[in-house]
Formats: C-alpha cells, structure tokens, sequence
C-alpha cells in the first residue's frame, strides 16, 4: 500500500488534492481510500488530508502514520508543522515553492525533495488570485511526475471529474507543473 | 452500474436517492450535514424526486418522516449522535406506530466533552425502541443497506424502522470506490412502498389512539414478534442483493475466517474492517483467528453468536463505547445470549477507540495476544473488561 500525506492551510484544497490523486490511481485500477484528518478545519490553519492506494481492496481504516510521500502545499508549512513526521526513509516530499530545492531540503533535514512553483503555475493559468492562488491541482500535477506512481493523464481527467470550477485551466496548471517540477537529484 | 469514488455521506444520500425515497426530513448536524446538502443538491438537480422538509430539529425530523410514511409515502431521515438522542422518544413512536422508515445515523461521540468522533453511544442507547439497527463497515455497505433496510422494514410481517450506523468520519469523510446500482435493478429489488394501513382523507384512520391494558400488551407481543422475525427476513433480503449484485453481507454477522477459528473477535463498525487485515496476517503466523462483525445489531444475530459459541476458544468483544455500570454493549449482549446455550467459551470485553480514537492493526494484533493468553491462564487481576489503551495520567507513547 502507498500512503501519501497532504499539508496545506484551510481553504487551500489539500482534501481536493488528496481526492485527485486517489481518483487517477482508481482510474488506472487501484483500490483507493482519500480522507481528511479528523479535525474541525479552518481557513488558514493548518489541515492534513491523506491518500491510500493498493492494489487489493484496502479494509484499513486507520490514519496514516507512516507515509511514503508526503505533498506540501505552502513552504510556510515547513516552520509550522513537522512535515516529515514519520516519513519512510525512502519516501519522498514534494513541495510548492519558489525556493532552491537544496533551502528546502536544508530545512526539512531531509534529501528525497521535489519542488515546484505551482504559485506561479496557478498565476500563470488564471487560478486564483496572488493572495489566495489555486494550488491544489497543479501540485498533482507535479506529484504524476515526482512519485511516478500516476500517468498525468490520470491526473488530468481527475482533475476535469472533480474540479467545479474552470476545470480545464485546473487541468492545464497540472500539466504546467508535471512538466516543471524539480526532481529529487536534479532533472 | 457505475463505479464512482464517493464519501460514505454521499453514499447514504444515493441510497436514498435509488431507493427512491418520497419524503426527506431534514436537520443538519456535523458529521451528518452533507448527507442532507447532497440530497438537497440531488432534488435541486432533478436526479431525485421527493418532497424535501426542512425542519427545526431532530425531534421533528423524525416526527415529519413518521407521518410521511404513515400516508404510505418511502420516507428518510439522517442524523447523528446528540440528534438522535433527541430524536429518541420519536423513535420509540416509529417503531410503535410500526413505521417502515428508514434513517442513517452517523455514529458520533456524545457530550460532553465536547466531540464529533467516531463512537457507539449514540445508536447502542437506542436499542431498546423497536427500530432495526445495521452497521456499515464501508460507504458500499452503507448505500446497499439503504435499499436492503427499505425492504426489510416494509414487508408486511415486519413494518419496523430501520437505522443503519455509519462512523463518523471513517466513513462519513472517507472517499472510496463505490459500485452504484443501476436503478432498474434496484426497482427490481425494491418495488414502491405499498400498504393498505395508512393516513388518507377519504378513508380515515387513526395511528397511535389510546388503548386500554389488555390491548397494550398485545401489540407489544406482536411488535416482538415481528422484530424475531426480521431475522430471517433479513437473510432472505441479503441473499436476494447478493443475486442481483454479487455482494453480501452476511445476513445478520459478517464471519471472515470463522469457520476454524479458534479465537475471534466481535465488534461492530471501521474497526472491524481494520482487524480482517490483522487476521490475515496472524493467519499467515499460523494462528487461528477470525473476525465475527456485527452487521445487524437489532434484531440481535442470536443463532450465530450461539454457533460461534460452539466453536471457538475464547471470544473478544469490541465496544466503541460504555454502558455505564457494567461492560460495553455488545459484551453484554454477547453474554446473556450464550447462558442459556449449550456452550459458553470465556469472553472478555475489549472497549476501544471511544470518541474517535484511532484503531490500529496493532491494537488489533494486541488484543488478540492478549485473548490467547486470557483463554490459557485466566482474566488475572484486570479482570474482564480492559479499556484498551488508557492512559490513566501517563504520557501517550504514541500520537492518539
């Protein structure tokens, strides 16, 4: 089982994210579960959502402690919560920034890093405003890449199922940020 | 049929929606709000046909679905912990009024403290009004038990309510794949509601007139009597879904790897869909254990806690909650239904994950160590009733 954990502030749409990538795992044939934590969210604040995708039918209910990637979607996070918080050694983070890969992985102590600026992504594809920008999609477009666990065009036709709103420029920043992100190692 | 990625709320609200629910009494509480929201939006959007009531509180929720289905309308209902403790005395009046409505409960810690997790409380209080309890272990359970409980509760040797208990949150919250029957087939399982005892204007009668005693009485037989009867009813409606749609859920308990168990655990809810996982991995150790769920809680699954009885070494029972006084609900209904049976294994009653605390496969695997070791040497000093995981003032080891 693959366990992926989602850190964003309320009204960011970290649940929406955990949603997108459950649904393009499903739609490639996994069995898939996509929770937020069990908190009374509020906008701002810091939220926590979580994806789990096997092969088999998942019966495990329980939250996840040990994730294998984990999706940051504002580096700011990083001062606030402990964001690798049980990582597996091997597991891999994935974060929305304009920094340095290397400041981030300074940071969180910890190598297996990608990036992506999906700020400017958003910006760029008209989502969101520069106060508020629509993160969320673009950084599963970014985790397709980063994790190779999904296609983008997975990702892609989640993102026109779930997304209300303008989902084709939702659709269009996950590609943008697909091709953009930042690998672990470089590349 | 269609396989759709949808919250266990969603599911209770296409449920209802392919049951084809007339009347939907309405009041919002967390974690039940987007139950109602969905339905709202289903009717709005013209997927579903039903008259939508707003009402001012849970009492009357359950009071508008009573009287919508005494005109022999399909009426539903759904709330949750506090609201259903509201709603209790008007549960008592569906059931008495032999009301074939059917409403989700999304079980929910009671307060105070002050809380919104998962927990048994709130529908294991309810036990005694007359109204049929199933509970769901995943969001397909919960839609196919919408349907399953419409045709349970409106066959004529029944017409009892039915509540089927969701966790807050586990499910409620929880997005996971979801086959939607088509709706041609759920018609064919569930055909419209139809009874000649009901409210019309051109034939009038009357439900719930005052009775002298040596009437009371009666209807509370026959009332007993109907409730003893859903038990096969029951079965019968579960293997009917099964030949329409390949799932069952195993009547009144669902078994995993009974059959040569030598210790099981019972249980009801997300916890146990956990502990199937934990099972096969002690089965690949080589132990014998199994998992007895508890799907239908009213009326009680007494033939199959008996055969398990005849079976197993030692039985483990899961309560989400309390019955202050003596032991968790299901420990105490698990025990009295072997007393009078041939044979009683040792029971010990295991209460965990109360208002939301999380159950992992390591509790699971804990409790199982610990029910082999109660079978070989006896209860010890804790005795039968172990609050797993309390921490009495200590520092958690873990996040909880």
């Amino acid at each position: 089982m693959i366990e992926i954990r989602f850190h964003g502030r309320g009204g960011q749409g970290a649940v929406v994210a955990s949603r997108i990538i459950a649904e393009a795992a499903f739609r490639e044939g996994k069995d898939v579960q996509a929770f937020p934590y069990f908190g009374v969210e509020r906008r701002g604040a810091p939220v926590t959502a979580f994806t789990k995708i096997d092969d088999r039918h998942i019966r495990n209910k329980s939250m996840i402690y040990e994730p294998d990637h984990v999706i940051v979607l504002e580096a700011s996070l990083i001062q606030a919560v402990d964001v690798t918080q049980g990582l597996k050694k091997d597991g891999m983070v994935l974060v929305n920034t304009e920094s340095d890969p290397d400041e981030i992985r300074r940071q969180l102590d910890f190598d297996n890093v990608a990036v992506v600026n999906a700020t400017k992504i958003a910006l760029d594809n008209q989502l969101g405003s520069k106060v508020q920008p629509i993160v969320n999609t673009g950084i599963t477009g970014a985790f397709a890449r980063a994790s190779g666990l999904i296609s983008i065009e997975s990702v892609e036709a989640a993102i026109m199922n779930i997304v209300p709103r303008y989902p084709e420029k939702n659709a269009k920043a996950a590609r943008d940020a697909y091709e953009a992100v930042m690998l672990p190692g470089g590349g | 049929m269609v396989k759709d990625i949808m919250t266990g709320n969603k599911a209770t609200a296409y449920g209802a929606m392919l049951a084809r629910a007339q009347v939907v009494a309405a009041y919002p509480i967390t974690p039940q709000t987007t139950i109602v929201e969905r339905i709202a939006d289903l009717i709005a959007e013209g997927k579903m046909k039903a008259k939508y009531i707003m009402v001012e509180s849970e009492h009357s929720a359950m009071a508008a679905t009573i009287a919508a289905s005494n005109t022999g309308a399909r009426a539903f209902t759904a709330t949750s912990s506090h609201g259903l403790a509201l709603m209790h005395e008007v549960l008592m009046w569906a059931a008495g009024a032999r009301t074939p409505a059917v409403l989700v409960n999304v079980n929910r810690a009671m307060a105070p403290p002050w809380s919104v997790y998962a927990d048994h409380q709130d529908a294991m209080a309810q036990r005694d009004t007359g109204v049929m309890q199933f509970w769901a272990e995943n969001n397909q359970e919960i839609l196919d038990s919408v349907i399953i409980a419409y045709k349970v509760a409106e066959n004529k040797d029944i017409l009892l309510p039915a509540m089927i208990n969701q966790d807050a949150f586990y499910l409620s919250h929880t997005s996971e794949p979801v086959d939607i029957p088509d709706q041609e087939l759920v018609d064919q399982y569930l055909p419209p509601f139809e009874t000649e005892v009901k409210l019309d204007v051109d034939n009038p009668k009357g439900f719930g007139s005052f009775i002298m005693p040596p009437q009371y009485m009666e209807f509370r037989g026959h009332m007993a009597r109907s409730m003893d009867k859903a038990r096969e009813v029951i079965r019968k409606a579960d293997r009917e879904w099964e030949e329409l749609t390949g799932r069952s859920y195993g009547g009144l308990m669902d078994m995993y790897r009974c059959e040569d168990a030598e210790f099981i655990l019972f249980g009801a809810g997300t916890m146990m869909s956990t502990a199937k996982d934990v099972v096969d991995e002690l089965r690949k150790e080589g132990r014998k254990v199994g998992i007895a769920r508890l799907r239908v809680f009213r009326p009680f699954p007494v033939d199959e806690v008996r055969y398990l009885a005849d079976r197993v070494h030692a039985i483990g029972v899961l309560d989400r909650t309390y019955t202050f006084g003596y032991g968790g609900p299901l420990f105490n209904e698990m025990n009295s239904q072997m007393y009078n049976h041939g044979k009683r294994p040792p029971t010990k009653n295991y209460i965990i994950g109360v208002g939301g605390r999380d159950v992992r496969p390591k509790h699971i695997r804990g409790i199982f160590d610990d029910l082999e070791k109660v079978s070989k040497e006896g209860y010890g000093e804790e005795g039968e009733i172990h609050w797993w995981g309390l921490l009495d003032g200590k520092t958690p080891e873990e996040e909880l």
